[in-house]
């Protein structure tokens, strides 16, 4: 073995251990433990374990709050991603263009909701969306508009929370945005304008072809994140009001940790995982398609 | 006129939207002066008249109540994320910095196959391996410990792939010349590599340190232990009991969020140098 060869192991044993040990090994299990029914009475003595087949999956097939937690996880992310990554390239185009002064100041500001923790400024928001004392009712109130009983309504609870979610969420691809429109040629920027062409005919076919390939990573990240939403809802409404916010990531906790039931959990686990995969492979093949990648 | 509109236009909406992302920040801190009970009133006063740090001393120091002295445990629980948030950050790039080097750099058996596997991994949510790994600790006797909180940052996939792409940039000549200069690899990586890596390894270590700072769900499930939650578990359990109480829960946020804040505005060249341009200079 030469010298590179050694060092090569040596620099990356380490992570690649850790990454079988603590990564690998225990996703493995997560499919075994789907499969069984450990629960309570398992944690306490292993021979109470037993082998159920897809007797997880089945009871989950049948379990309406499942479904309800699968349909709301699905409402955050089919209005949340577009949502999120809407503003971030509306903002990034905004924050590009070429009279807009003191950039640096704007993109930190922007920027700082993303690095605050999210449980602390999930508790602003609470208050923010509160629907007597909240700052945005007060807002509103400005313009002639009744109270919006934002937290506490099943019908709005997913939007005011994805308010939040947004804010805190969007500074970073618009970070990722900014870059990638700089790089947008500025002389075929002037040639389709000398060409004729329109502000929308410009950003089709000059700006979106550059920045394809930022557009459709941050779309991958944002699905996979939309879909593992947890802390809002825990810390903002407890997954309430009528369960109106309560997520599979949420299910998936209260099953484990709340019931103790580590099967049923684990079987929501690789759904979860197996949905984003699908999601993330999907869209890996249209970027192809389009030869984004 | 319209070459002026299209001056002023992008300039005024920016400096619209950054008021409004910055308002519930601000928010935050004004409310967190305020006396007890003042900030539910309608309409919500927007300026602390009788400003105080009373929800500061309340949350972090013990004090008298009802049943006699009490304490929130937030001075501990603030000890403990800064404790772990540096461990996280020490570990993660002891283990992620040489490895992403070597797969962007080195030439060694298995390395594509490994880089594919990495890869393929980045796609596997961290929430799928938790219910096993709180098995595994529990097994070890690690639940309720540091190490506990710390094993699943450990699997540093992410840090690896962000090191490889940010090392590529830098010239194979470069490396060759100190290897016919009769540098041994280890000196080659810490004499040459780790000084064009720099702003690298402090954004990795930012985004690492703010990561571990503020994450929930993981500490959550692994820490019981009152004594050893972090700040958002502290804070989460605290507003579980203390929602009306609005003046003591945005000082409990500004605690928790003003420390890396405060990082990130100190930092901010080596995050946005880090995040945009990869950073290596070449």
């Amino acid at each position: 073995m030469n010298r590179q060869a050694r060092a090569g192991l040596v620099f990356t044993a380490p992570v690649l251990l850790a990454t079988i040990l603590l990564l690998v090994l225990p996703t493995a299990g997560a499919l075994l433990l789907s499969v069984t029914d450990f629960d309570i009475y398992a944690l306490a003595d292993l021979a109470n374990l037993r082998f159920i087949g897809a007797g997880n999956y089945a009871e989950l097939f049948h379990t309406p709050s499942f479904w309800r937690a699968v349909g709301n996880t699905l409402l955050f992310a089919g209005l949340g991603v577009p949502a999120a990554i809407g503003t971030s390239l509306l903002t990034a185009m905004v924050i590009n263009a070429a009279t807009v002064r003191w950039k640096s100041l704007w993109r930190l500001l922007l920027f700082a909701p993303y690095v605050t923790t999210l449980v602390a400024t999930a508790l602003v928001w609470r208050y923010v969306l509160d629907t007597r004392s909240g700052l945005l009712n007060y807002a509103l109130s400005g313009f002639g508009l009744a109270p919006v009983a934002w937290l506490e309504n099943p019908r709005t609870s997913v939007p005011a929370t994805l308010i939040f979610i947004v804010w805190k969420a969007f500074g970073y691809n618009m970070l990722v945005f900014t870059a990638a429109l700089s790089t947008v040629s500025t002389e075929l920027q002037e040639a389709a304008r000398l060409d004729g062409a329109g502000a929308w005919a410009r950003f089709r076919h000059v700006t979106l072809p550059a920045i394809g390939p930022a557009l459709l990573l941050a779309a991958v990240l944002s699905v996979a994140n939309f879909l593992q939403i947890f802390t809002e809802p825990y810390v903002m409404t407890h997954g309430g009001p009528a369960q109106s916010t309560e997520t599979v990531l949420y299910f998936m906790f209260d099953q484990g940790f709340t019931w103790w039931n580590l099967g049923m959990a684990s079987a929501v686990a690789v759904i979860l995982f197996v949905a984003i995969f699908a999601l993330t492979a999907a869209q890996a093949r249209l970027g192809r398609r389009y030869e984004w990648l | 006129m319209a070459v002026k509109l299209r001056t002023v236009a992008p300039n005024l909406a920016i400096a619209l939207v950054a008021l409004l992302t910055a308002a519930p920040l601000v928010w935050m801190v004004l409310v967190s002066l305020m006396p007890k009970g003042t900030a539910t009133s309608f309409p919500p006063p927007l300026w602390p008249d009788h400003a105080t740090l009373a929800n500061y001393r309340e949350l972090l120091f013990p004090h008298q109540s009802l049943g006699g002295a009490t304490s929130y445990k937030v001075f501990p629980a603030l000890l403990n994320s800064l404790a772990l948030a540096v461990l996280a950050t020490l570990l993660g790039l002891g283990l992620t910095v040489p490895a992403g080097y070597a797969f962007a750099k080195l030439r060694f058996t298995g390395r594509a196959r490994a880089l594919q596997a990495l890869l393929a991994l980045a796609v596997v949510p961290a929430q799928v391996a938790m219910l096993p790994l709180f098995l595994m600790l529990k097994w070890a006797g690690l639940v309720n410990s540091y190490a506990g909180v710390l094993a699943p940052g450990l699997a540093g996939v992410y840090g690896v792939l962000f090191v490889r792409q940010a090392t590529l940039a830098i010239p194979d000549e470069m490396l060759d010349a100190a290897r016919i200069d009769g540098a041994s690899e280890w000196r080659v990586f810490t004499r040459i590599v780790l000084p064009l890596m720099q702003p690298v390894v402090v954004t990795l270590a930012l985004f690492t340190f703010l990561a571990s700072w503020s994450d929930f769900l993981w500490p959550l499930i692994a820490i019981t232990d009152q004594r050893l939650y972090t700040l958002p578990v502290a804070l989460a359990a605290i507003s579980r009991e203390h929602a009306q109480d609005t003046e003591l829960m945005m000082a409990g946020a500004v605690i928790t969020t003003a420390p890396v804040l405060l990082l990130f505005v100190a930092m901010q060249r080596y995050y946005f140098t880090g995040v945009l341009g990869g950073g290596v200079k070449g």
